[in-house]
């Protein structure tokens, strides 16, 4: 696949010394002639043939740029042929595109179109802005960005946090965002070797197993306990335990594993009762060391509502703040469990008109009518 | 072709034929064929080439104003009682007038309860145009 291989050639160019920028865009040109060439005559060694002709872009232009400016200090000196360590390269091109001086946003522009490969307007389509706006926001990160050295090893968290949320956008456009997330994890689990990558993959493959399950025919939500679980996508599910069980017996614990092994507990299960939630509670309590957040306190709290009954649920989201996102919905869910209908359809119907988006405004919305027309 | 917007008010505009929808106390399979009438509908329009945007508001926001130099945004609301409440809007590409009323008529006409048209109010906003190239 003609963009599997845009990290290394991009890296490979930055690592020559050509800016970020400029490097960028004569890779992208390069694989525009690439699809307009292999059909034809395909190369011997793509990734080569890329390094090539990128090169040569890169050098055409640096030259013109230098005429026009009648400056002469870019010269074009071919540096030595040799071995190219790829791995390097690869990695140096996530690290640059999740840098932390990049807001998230940028961060996850520049690393779709620079280390994935996509378009300005795919990616543009996927987050469902004028092509105009993401040209702007790529164009602004790549200026952040150039420039940046890397005489210190990046942190490879910074750029798990971006890939998931790319992961996270989903597929609204007609780029598969989460599809194309696991394909940049995989790739980076290749050059980088870090049980939270292989945490973050697991996560992404166990979720993705679930997908075909988790709307209905009209595209209404289906929460996990009413999933069809034949629809599940067994090779994925086992490919992402496999993946965790190797990355968690390395005991360098992080959030991305704690959240895939919750993940597989739940893939574990053939029905949802027979869910093992005093398990899920137990990584919840490690998630919750590790990361402090009320987001993973509130989960935590639906969790102990199913392992200890709703009534420990409800005292543990009591201890929250209710103004955080999907507490009221949480209540909602606890109520009903605990025989408390008319409590659960107000809560339900506050929760819709709290709720972000529309798939979950409307599946809370038709949890209220459940209960107010049983 | 020129652009109108739909626009679907919580509460506002004349005097409503039918109750304000209540979803919560609809049945669920109620619920589920309103919001797939939406849906077709704008589906529809996409296929006929009218279909520019769709858009859904949460209930609540808030108003805000510049303040002075150096002064922090002054806000104010949400307001429970406000008398207009934008819901969301539809916008579309049309040949004419009378075919924006039409559809507009059409969206109006989702099922509620029992399956009846709820006949909500829609309001119909023509967009302003750029100038005609040929002014003469």
């Amino acid at each position: 696949m003609l963009r599997s291989l845009t990290p290394g050639v991009l890296g490979v160019l930055v690592r020559r010394g050509a800016d970020f920028a400029a490097a960028e865009d004569a890779v992208q040109d390069a694989l525009v002639e690439a699809l307009r060439v292999w059909p034809d005559d395909p190369p011997r060694e793509p990734r080569a043939w890329l390094v090539t002709v990128a090169w040569r872009r890169f050098l055409d232009t640096a030259r013109a740029d230098a005429a026009r400016r009648r400056r002469e200090d870019l010269v074009d000196e071919e540096p030595a042929p040799g071995p190219v360590p790829e791995a390097d390269d690869t990695l140096r091109l996530y690290f640059l595109c999740a840098h932390p001086s990049l807001t998230p946003s940028s961060a996850v522009a520049l690393t779709l179109r620079a280390v994935g490969g996509l378009t300005t307007r795919q990616i543009a389509r996927a987050y469902l802005v004028p092509e105009p706006t993401m040209a702007q926001r790529i164009s602004r990160a790549k200026r952040t960005v150039t420039g940046v050295r890397f005489d210190r090893p990046g942190d490879v968290t910074t750029v798990l946090r971006v890939l998931y949320l790319v992961f996270n956008e989903g597929y609204s456009g007609d780029v598969d965002l989460a599809a194309e997330a696991i394909r940049l994890a995989r790739q980076l689990a290749t050059v980088v070797d870090h049980p939270e990558v292989a945490g973050l993959l697991a996560l992404m493959l166990l979720h993705h197993a679930r997908r075909a399950s988790r709307t209905g025919p009209d595209g209404d939500l289906v929460p996990l306990a009413d999933q069809d679980r034949r629809r599940w996508d067994t090779g994925l599910i086992a490919e992402g335990v496999e993946i965790l069980q190797t990355a968690l017996s390395r005991d360098r614990l992080g959030e991305f594993q704690a959240q895939a092994a919750v993940a597989a507990l739940h893939a574990d299960a053939p029905t949802a009762a027979e869910t093992d939630w005093v398990q899920i509670v137990e990584w919840y309590d490690e998630l919750v060391r590790l990361t402090d957040s009320p987001v993973v306190r509130l989960n935590r709290a639906v969790a102990v509502g199913e392992a200890d009954g709703p009534r420990a649920g409800l005292a543990a989201l009591a201890a929250l703040d209710d103004t955080l996102p999907r507490h009221t919905a949480a209540a909602a869910y606890l109520h009903e469990r605990d025989g408390d209908w008319s409590t659960a359809a107000r809560l339900y119907a506050e929760a819709a008109r709290r709720a972000t988006n529309l798939a979950e405004r409307d599946h809370l919305t038709r949890q209220a009518a459940r209960l107010n027309t049983r | 072709m020129a652009k109108y917007l739909l626009l679907k008010h919580y509460r506002g505009g004349p005097a409503p034929v039918t109750d304000m929808p209540q979803f919560d106390r609809w049945t669920p399979e109620e619920f589920s064929a309103h919001v797939r009438y939406m849906k077709d509908f704008a589906a529809r329009l996409e296929s006929s080439g009218e279909f520019v945007d769709s858009q859904a508001l949460s209930p609540e926001g808030t108003f805000v104003r510049y303040d002075g130099e150096g002064r922090p945004p002054v806000t104010d609301g949400p307001f429970a009682e406000t008398k207009d409440l934008i819901a969301g809007w539809m916008v579309i590409d049309v040949d004419s007038h009378e075919r924006a009323l039409e559809l507009a008529a059409e969206l109006s006409a989702a099922p509620g309860q029992g399956g009846a048209p709820i006949r909500e109010w829609l309001e119909l906003r023509p967009f302003m145009t750029d100038p005609p190239t040929v002014t003469e």
